[in-house]
C-alpha cells in the first residue's frame, strides 16, 4: 500500500467519522468545534484531486468566516440548548432517528448502486481527455491557470457572482440590526 | 492509485450525512452544518471530476463558486435564524408556526 492511498484513506475516515460524531453529539458547541475538523479533512481531499486553490479556499472561507458565523449565531441564542431535547412530531422535517436512519440508508444504497452502475461506462469526454493527455497533474501550476480562466473564459460569472455575493453581505447586514426603522 | 471511484463514495456518505441532519436536527444551526455538509460533498464532486478537465477548468472553477455561494447562503440564514429567535424565542422550526393557515 503506498503513501497517498493511506493519506486518502486516512483523511476519508477523518471526515466521514467526524462528520458522524457531529450529527449524533447533543452539545451543540462541540458538534460545531468537530465541523472544523471535517472541514479541514474535506480541504485534504481536495488536494488529493489536486485542486490546491479549492483547498486553500475552503479553509479560509469556512473554518474563517462560515464556521466564525456558525459559532456566533450559536452563542446569540444560547438558551435554547435545554429545550433541544424536546419532542416534536407531526412536520416534514425534524422527523424521530427511527424514521430517518431507513430513508438515509436507503439513499446511500442508491448512490452507491448509482456509483457501482456507472464505473461500467466511463463518459466520452473522460476518455478523449486521458487519451490526450489533457488531465491535471501534480506539477501543473493551477493557480496562474485558474487566474487566467477567471479573468478570461469566466469573466461574466466572475462578475455575477461578485454583485451576488455583495447583495448577499448588504441583505444579511440590514436583516440582522439591531432596530429596523418603520 | 487514487481513482475517481474513492472520490465518489466519500461523497456519497458525507452528502448523506448531511441529509440526516437535515431531517432529523430539531436546531435550526444544525439544519445549516448538514446543509454545508451535504455542499462540501458536491464540491468534493465537482473537483474530483474536474481533474479531467484540463482545457476548461470547469470543475474546479465551480467548486469556487459553490464555496461563494454557499458562504452567502450561511450569512444570510444566519442573519434570519437570530431575527427569528429574536422574535419567537426559539430556534426550533417546528415552534414557529404563526403563518400557518
Amino acid at each position: 500500500m503506498n503513501v497517498d492511498l493511506f493519506l486518502f484513506y486516512a483523511f476519508a475516515t477523518l471526515a466521514i467519522g467526524s462528520a458522524l460524531l457531529v450529527v449524533s453529539l447533543k452539545n451543540i458547541a462541540r458538534a460545531l468545534f468537530l465541523f472544523f475538523v471535517v472541514l479541514f479533512a474535506m480541504a485534504g481531499l481536495y488536494l488529493f484531486a489536486l485542486a490546491d486553490f479549492v483547498a486553500i479556499t475552503q479553509i479560509m472561507v469556512y473554518v474563517g468566516g462560515v464556521l466564525i458565523l456558525l459559532l456566533f449565531a450559536f452563542m446569540l441564542s444560547n438558551k435554547e440548548l435545554l429545550n433541544d431535547l424536546q419532542q416534536t412530531t407531526g412536520s416534514l422535517f425534524s422527523l424521530p432517528t427511527w424514521k430517518v436512519l431507513p430513508l438515509i440508508l436507503f439513499f446511500l444504497g442508491i448512490m452507491i448502486y448509482g456509483i457501482i452502475e456507472w464505473q461500467q461506462s466511463t463518459p466520452a469526454w473522460m476518455t478523449t481527455a486521458i487519451q490526450n493527455n489533457t488531465v491535471i497533474k501534480s506539477t501543473d501550476n493551477n493557480i496562474h491557470q485558474l487566474g487566467i480562466k477567471f479573468m478570461t473564459q469566466y469573466v461574466l460569472p466572475f462578475e455575477v457572482i461578485s454583485i451576488f455575493l455583495m447583495m448577499a453581505l448588504i441583505g444579511a447586514s440590514h436583516l440582522s440590526r439591531k432596530d429596523l426603522q418603520k | 492509485m487514487i481513482t475517481l471511484t474513492h472520490f465518489l463514495v466519500v461523497s456519497a456518505f458525507i452528502f448523506c450525512i448531511g441529509l440526516y441532519a437535515v431531517l432529523a436536527k430539531k436546531n435550526a444551526i444544525m439544519i445549516l452544518v448538514g446543509i454545508e455538509l451535504m455542499i462540501n460533498a458536491a464540491i468534493l464532486n465537482f473537483v474530483a471530476f474536474g481533474k479531467y478537465d484540463k482545457i476548461n477548468y470547469g470543475g474546479q472553477i465551480f467548486a469556487l463558486f459553490a464555496i461563494v455561494l454557499a458562504a452567502a447562503a450561511v450569512a444570510v440564514g444566519l442573519a434570519i435564524i437570530l431575527n427569528v429567535y429574536r422574535y419567537y424565542k426559539t430556534v426550533n422550526p417546528d415552534q414557529i408556526r404563526e403563518l400557518k393557515d
